[in-house]
C-alpha cells in the first residue's frame, strides 16, 4: 500500500513538474519580472488581449470562375474556327451567379458530334449537355469548380500573406474561415489603424499591357461617336485613370492583352522621363518574347498599361521592347512603393470584399487582462477559503487539487501553443468553479458514508465509487458543449472552448486522482478507528 | 461545518408554486421578446458598426449627437459607457447605415465628425497607429539619421503610441505630456506636423449584414446540436424520459436566460452565446447528479413510490447542489463584479444561468419524470421507467 502509494505521488509531482515548464519552459531567472517575461514567452495571447485588427474577407470565387469561362470560351471559338463549325452564338448568359455556364447556339445538327469531340479534347473540364433548338450548354464539372474555387482562396491566402509580409506586420494569422464559404480570417496584433493594410490586401494588383485603339474620351457615347457608333474589331471600352478633379476619360482597348501580369518577373519604385514617381516592372523570358513580338509589330502605334481595369498610362510604341516597362501617372511616393510591392506579390486571383473588421487598441487590451485576472484571482481565493472552512482538512486536499488543476490547465496551453482570449481567461475561472464540483460531490459522498456508520478509509472508497460515475456523466456533458462551441466559434469564443475543455480533463485527473491520492496517504498515517477531518 | 444535514423537503408537493414560478418569468421574458426590447442582438448577429471612443474630459453626449447630426449621421445611438470617471461613450451605427461596398466608411465618417480644433492637412495624433507614425518619421527624418533608421524610427513610434496607449489610456490631452519619451527633435517635429484631438478611438467593431446572418444561423444551430447531443447521450446513459425531462429542464433555463437579456435590454453577443451553451452544459450537470441518484435509489427501494424516490433523491443530494452552485456562483459573481465591461454579457448570462439552472434541476427535471410515469399509470399502461431493469444499465453501476 506504502510503496504503492509513493509511485503515485511521483507521478502527480512528475505531472507538476512537466506543467510548471509548459508555463514557463526554462526561465531565465527566479526574479518576478523574468518569470513574468518566460509565461509571455509561452503563452500567447489573444487579439482581445493584446490589441490589433481581426479581418474577415469573402473571396469573391466566381471571378477566378469567369477567367477560366473566358478562356474556355477563347479555347472554343477558335477550335470551331479551325474545324469551320458555324454557330450563332457564344455566351455567357449569368456570369454573376452561373460563372460557370456557357451557351452555344445554332450548332448545325451534323456538326454535333465533332463539337462534342472538340469539347472532350480541348475541354476536359467541362461537359457538354445538348438542349432544345440546337443549342448546347457547356458547364464546367461540378468537382473542377469546387477544385478551382477552393484554389482561388488558396491562392488569395498565399498573395495576401506575402503582401502583409512585406508591410512588416509582426505575426499575421492568416487562414480559412467559416465552412466553406470562401472567406479569409486576417489577424494583424498590434495594428490597430487597418486602412492601409486592407488597400494593399485589397488591391487584385491585375497588370495588363493592351493596345490603345482610340481615346481619351470624356464618355462612353462620345467614343462610340468618334467611331461613328460601332465598336471597333476586337476592341472593347476601358476607363481610364479617375482626373483629380472627379471627372472619368473611356479609351478603345484591344479585347485581348499583349502581356498579362503572369509573365511579370519583378516590379520596383522608379521614375518617368519627368523626374515623377512611377512603378518600373521586368517581364519573363517566355513574357519579354511575347511583349517584343506585340511591339514590333504595333511600332508607332499606341499602348496602355492597365492596372485593376483602369488604364493607367499611354505611351507610343517608338521601338521594339524586350521586357522592360514603366508605369507612370501622377502616383505618390507612398503608392508607388504600395503598388510596386503587390505587383511582386501577384495578383489575387479574384476579387476580395471585406465582411468584419474589429479593432481592439492597446489599452483595452491591457485593461481587459488586468480586469480578467482580478476576477480569476478573487474568484479562486474565495472558492479556496470557503472549502478550507467548510471542510476543514479535506479542505486542504480540495485546494491543491485546485491549484493543480490551474496549473495543468495553463501548462496545456503553454505546450499547445493554444491561444489565450478574454473569455479564455473566463474559462480559467469557471473551470475552477466548475472543478470544484467533482470535489464536492465526493465529499458530500464521503460525509454521507461516515453519517451511514463506514469507517473512514471504506467510506473514503465507496464515496469514490460513487461519486465516479457521476463526475463522468457530467464532464461529457460539459465536453459535449464545449466541442460544439469550438466548432461553431471563431476568436474569443474558440479561446473559450478551448481552456474549458483542457480545464475539465485536468479537472478528471485532479479531483478523482490525486484527490485520491492525498486522501490515501491522510488515511495511512493516521491509526485505525482515528476520525477524518472533513 | 454542514449545512444541509438529513433535510427532507418535500420538493414535489411544491411543483405548483415551482410552475408558477417559472410560468412567470418564462412569460415575462416571451413578453418582453414579443411586445417590448424584442430580442436585444448583439452587433455579431445584427451588424452594423460601433465605434468606441475616449474623451480626454468628460464627454458631452448632446455635443457628440449634434457633432453626428452635421455629418449627416441621424440614426446614431450615443451611449455613455464604462465607469463614470472614464470618459467614455460608444457610438452605434445601424446596419443600414454601414455600407457594404466600403465596410469601414462609417467608422471613417464618425470619426471625422467627432474631430475638433483640427488643423487644416494635419492628422491628429490620438488616433495615428505606430505604423504611420513610423512612416511620418521615416519622412520627415527629425533625427537625421539617413535612409536606414527604421528600427530606430519604429522603437520611437512604438514608445510615443505605448505612452499614449498604455500610460495614458489611450489619449493624450496635451503635446506637453509627452515631453520626455521621445527626443525632443522628434517632439518638436510631432507637434509641428500633427494635431490633437480630444479623443482616442480605441476600439471599433463592424459588421457587415453577410456575417450577421452567418452567425445568427451558426448560434441557433449550435444551440440546438448541444441540446440534441445532450439528449442523445442522457437517453443512452439512462433513459429517453430521462434525457427529454433534462432537454426540456434547459430549455427552460435557456428560455429565462434570454428573457432575462432581453427584459434588462442587454445585447446577446457572441460570447452571450458561449456561456449559454455553458449553461447547457452545466444545467445538465446538476440535473444528471439528481438523476442519478434517483437511479441508484430505485435500484435500493423497489417497493417505494416513485415520488419517495425522488424527493429523496433530491434531498440526499440538495447539500452537494448548493454548495457546488454556490461555488460556481461565487466565481461567476467575480466575473461580473471584477471582469471588466467587455466580459459584462457573458457574466450576466451565467449569473442569471447557474441560478436558474440550479433551481431548475430540483424544481423542473425531477418532477417531469414523477408527471410522466403519472400519466402513464393514468392511461393503465405498466410503469415504464425503471432503469435499474436493462442489463446496459445493470452492468454500469456494477463498474461503480
Amino acid at each position: 500500500m506504502n510503496k504503492n502509494l509513493g509511485v503515485k505521488l511521483v507521478v502527480i509531482i512528475g505531472v507538476l513538474l512537466l506543467f510548471v515548464y509548459g508555463i514557463f519552459g526554462i526561465p531565465s531567472g527566479f526574479s518576478g519580472s523574468a518569470l513574468l517575461a518566460s509565461l509571455q514567452n509561452r503563452i500567447s495571447l489573444g487579439l482581445d488581449l493584446k490589441g490589433g485588427t481581426h479581418l474577415i474577407l469573402q473571396v469573391q470565387v466566381n471571378d477566378a470562375v469567369n477567367i477560366d469561362t473566358d478562356n474556355a470560351i477563347q479555347t472554343l471559338k477558335s477550335a470551331m474556327r479551325n474545324a469551320k463549325i458555324n454557330y450563332t452564338d457564344l455566351t455567357k448568359p449569368d456570369p454573376a451567379n452561373r460563372p460557370d455556364q456557357i451557351v452555344l447556339k445554332g450548332v448545325p445538327p451534323e456538326a454535333s458530334s465533332d463539337l462534342r469531340t472538340i469539347v472532350q479534347d480541348r475541354l476536359p473540364e467541362y461537359d457538354l449537355t445538348s438542349g432544345a433548338n440546337n443549342a448546347y450548354t457547356v458547364t464546367m464539372k461540378p468537382t473542377n469548380l469546387t477544385d478551382l474555387k477552393n484554389r482561388a482562396v488558396q491562392q488569395a491566402i498565399e498573395t495576401i500573406r506575402n503582401r502583409i509580409d512585406q508591410l512588416g506586420v509582426s505575426e499575421p494569422m492568416i487562414e480559412e474561415h467559416g465552412l466553406g464559404q470562401y472567406q479569409i480570417l486576417v489577424q494583424l496584433p498590434g495594428i490597430d489603424d487597418p486602412a492601409r493594410v486592407k488597400q494593399v490586401m485589397q488591391s487584385t494588383a491585375m497588370l495588363e499591357i493592351r493596345q490603345v485603339m482610340g481615346g481619351p474620351y470624356p464618355s462612353q457615347e462620345a467614343a462610340l461617336q468618334d467611331k461613328g457608333g460601332v465598336m471597333p474589331e476586337d476592341s472593347m471600352l476601358m476607363p481610364g485613370k479617375t482626373n483629380p478633379d472627379g471627372t472619368q476619360t473611356w479609351y478603345f482597348v484591344s479585347r485581348i492583352p499583349a502581356v498579362t501580369g503572369k509573365d511579370l518577373r519583378g516590379a520596383e519604385p522608379s521614375r518617368d522621363q519627368n523626374g515623377q514617381p512611377a512603378v518600373g516592372f521586368t517581364l519573363t523570358g517566355e513574357g519579354g518574347r511575347k511583349f517584343f513580338a506585340f511591339t514590333s509589330a504595333h511600332v508607332k502605334d499606341l499602348l496602355g498599361v492597365v492596372l485593376d481595369g483602369k488604364v493607367q498610362s499611354v505611351a507610343t510604341i517608338n521601338e521594339p521592347i524586350h521586357d522592360q516597362g514603366i508605369i507612370s501617372g501622377r502616383f505618390t511616393d507612398q503608392e508607388v512603393k504600395d503598388q510596386a510591392m503587390v505587383l511582386r506579390s501577384g495578383a489575387l486571383p479574384a476579387g476580395i470584399k471585406y465582411l468584419e473588421e474589429r479593432t481592439v487598441g492597446p489599452s483595452l487590451g491591457t485593461d481587459s487582462i488586468r480586469a480578467g485576472v482580478r476576477a480569476a484571482v478573487v474568484g479562486m481565493s474565495a472558492v479556496l477559503v470557503f472549502m478550507l472552512i467548510y471542510y476543514r482538512a479535506a479542505g486542504i486536499n480540495a485546494d491543491v487539487a485546485l491549484i493543480l488543476n490551474l496549473v495543468i490547465l495553463l501548462g496545456f496551453l503553454g505546450f499547445t501553443g493554444a491561444t489565450l482570449t478574454l473569455p479564455g481567461i473566463a474559462g480559467v475561472i469557471l473551470t475552477v468553479g466548475m472543478g470544484v464540483d467533482s470535489n464536492v460531490l465526493i465529499f458530500e459522498r464521503i460525509r454521507e458514508e461516515l453519517r451511514n456508520g463506514k469507517t473512514p478509509p471504506s467510506a473514503v472508497e465507496q464515496g469514490f465509487g460513487h461519486a465516479l460515475t457521476t463526475i463522468i456523466d457530467t464532464h461529457v456533458t460539459t465536453i459535449v458543449s464545449a466541442i460544439i462551441l469550438f466548432l461553431f466559434g471563431s476568436g474569443p469564443v474558440k479561446g473559450f472552448a478551448v481552456t474549458l475543455s483542457f480545464g475539465l480533463f485536468a479537472n478528471l485527473f485532479t479531483a478523482v486522482f490525486v484527490s485520491r491520492v492525498i486522501f490515501d496517504w491522510v488515511l495511512s498515517r493516521k491509526r485505525i478507528g482515528e476520525a477524518l477531518s472533513i | 461545518m454542514e449545512f444541509f444535514r438529513n433535510s427532507n423537503i418535500d420538493f414535489l408537493s411544491k411543483k405548483w408554486y415551482f410552475i408558477a414560478f417559472s410560468l412567470v418569468f418564462s412569460v415575462a421574458g416571451i413578453l418582453s421578446m414579443l411586445f417590448w426590447h424584442g430580442l436585444p442582438l448583439g452587433i455579431d448577429f445584427r451588424g452594423g458598426t460601433l465605434v468606441y471612443v475616449k474623451y480626454s474630459h468628460t464627454p458631452d453626449d448632446n455635443a457628440v449627437r449634434s457633432q453626428m447630426d452635421r455629418a449627416g449621421l441621424h440614426n446614431v445611438r450615443i451611449q455613455r459607457f464604462g465607469t463614470i470617471d472614464s470618459n467614455e461613450i460608444l457610438i452605434d451605427l445601424p446596419l443600414q447605415e454601414t455600407s457594404e461596398q466600403a465596410l469601414d466608411q462609417g467608422k471613417n465618417q464618425i470619426i471625422n465628425a467627432l474631430q475638433t480644433n483640427v488643423s487644416a492637412g494635419k492628422p491628429d495624433l490620438n488616433n495615428t497607429s505606430g505604423l504611420s507614425l513610423t512612416a511620418y518619421l521615416m519622412q520627415k527624418d527629425p533625427l537625421h539619421l539617413g535612409t536606414d533608421a527604421q528600427q530606430r524610427y519604429s522603437a520611437i513610434a512604438q514608445t510615443i503610441v505605448n505612452y499614449r496607449d498604455k500610460t495614458k489610456g489611450g489619449v493624450l490631452a496635451s503635446f506637453d505630456e509627452l515631453k520626455g519619451v521621445a527626443e525632443p527633435a522628434v517632439l518638436t517635429s510631432i507637434q509641428q506636423d500633427f494635431f490633437l484631438s480630444d479623443f482616442g478611438v480605441y476600439q471599433v467593431e463592424i459588421v457587415g449584414p453577410q456575417v450577421g446572418a452567418q452567425l445568427r444561423k451558426q448560434a441557433i444551430l449550435a444551440t440546438l446540436y448541444s441540446l440534441g447531443g445532450m439528449l442523445i447521450y442522457l437517453a443512452f446513459r439512462f433513459e429517453w424520459i430521462y434525457g427529454v425531462a433534462a432537454v426540456i429542464t434547459v430549455f427552460h433555463d435557456t428560455l429565462i436566460t434570454l428573457g432575462a437579456f432581453s427584459l434588462t435590454n442587454k445585447p446577446i453577443s457572441l460570447t452571450v452565446i458561449a456561456a449559454i451553451l455553458t449553461l447547457i452544459g452545466y444545467s445538465n450537470n446538476d440535473t444528471i447528479v439528481v438523476f442519478d441518484r434517483i437511479r441508484e435509489n430505485l435500484k435500493l427501494m423497489r417497493r417505494e413510490k416513485l415520488s419517495d424516490v425522488v424527493n429523496r433523491s433530491i434531498n440526499q443530494t440538495l447539500s452537494r447542489t448548493i454548495l457546488t452552485a454556490g461555488l460556481t456562483f461565487l466565481t461567476v459573481l467575480a466575473l461580473y463584479l471584477f471582469g471588466g465591461e467587455v466580459l459584462h454579457g457573458f457574466s450576466f448570462a451565467l449569473v442569471i444561468g447557474i441560478l436558474i439552472g440550479t433551481y431548475s434541476s430540483i424544481a423542473i427535471a425531477a418532477p417531469i419524470l414523477v408527471a410522466y410515469q403519472d400519466w402513464r399509470s393514468g392511461r393503465n399502461k405498466p410503469p415504464a421507467m425503471l432503469p435499474t431493469a436493462g442489463g446496459r444499465r445493470e452492468k454500469v453501476r456494477a463498474k461503480a
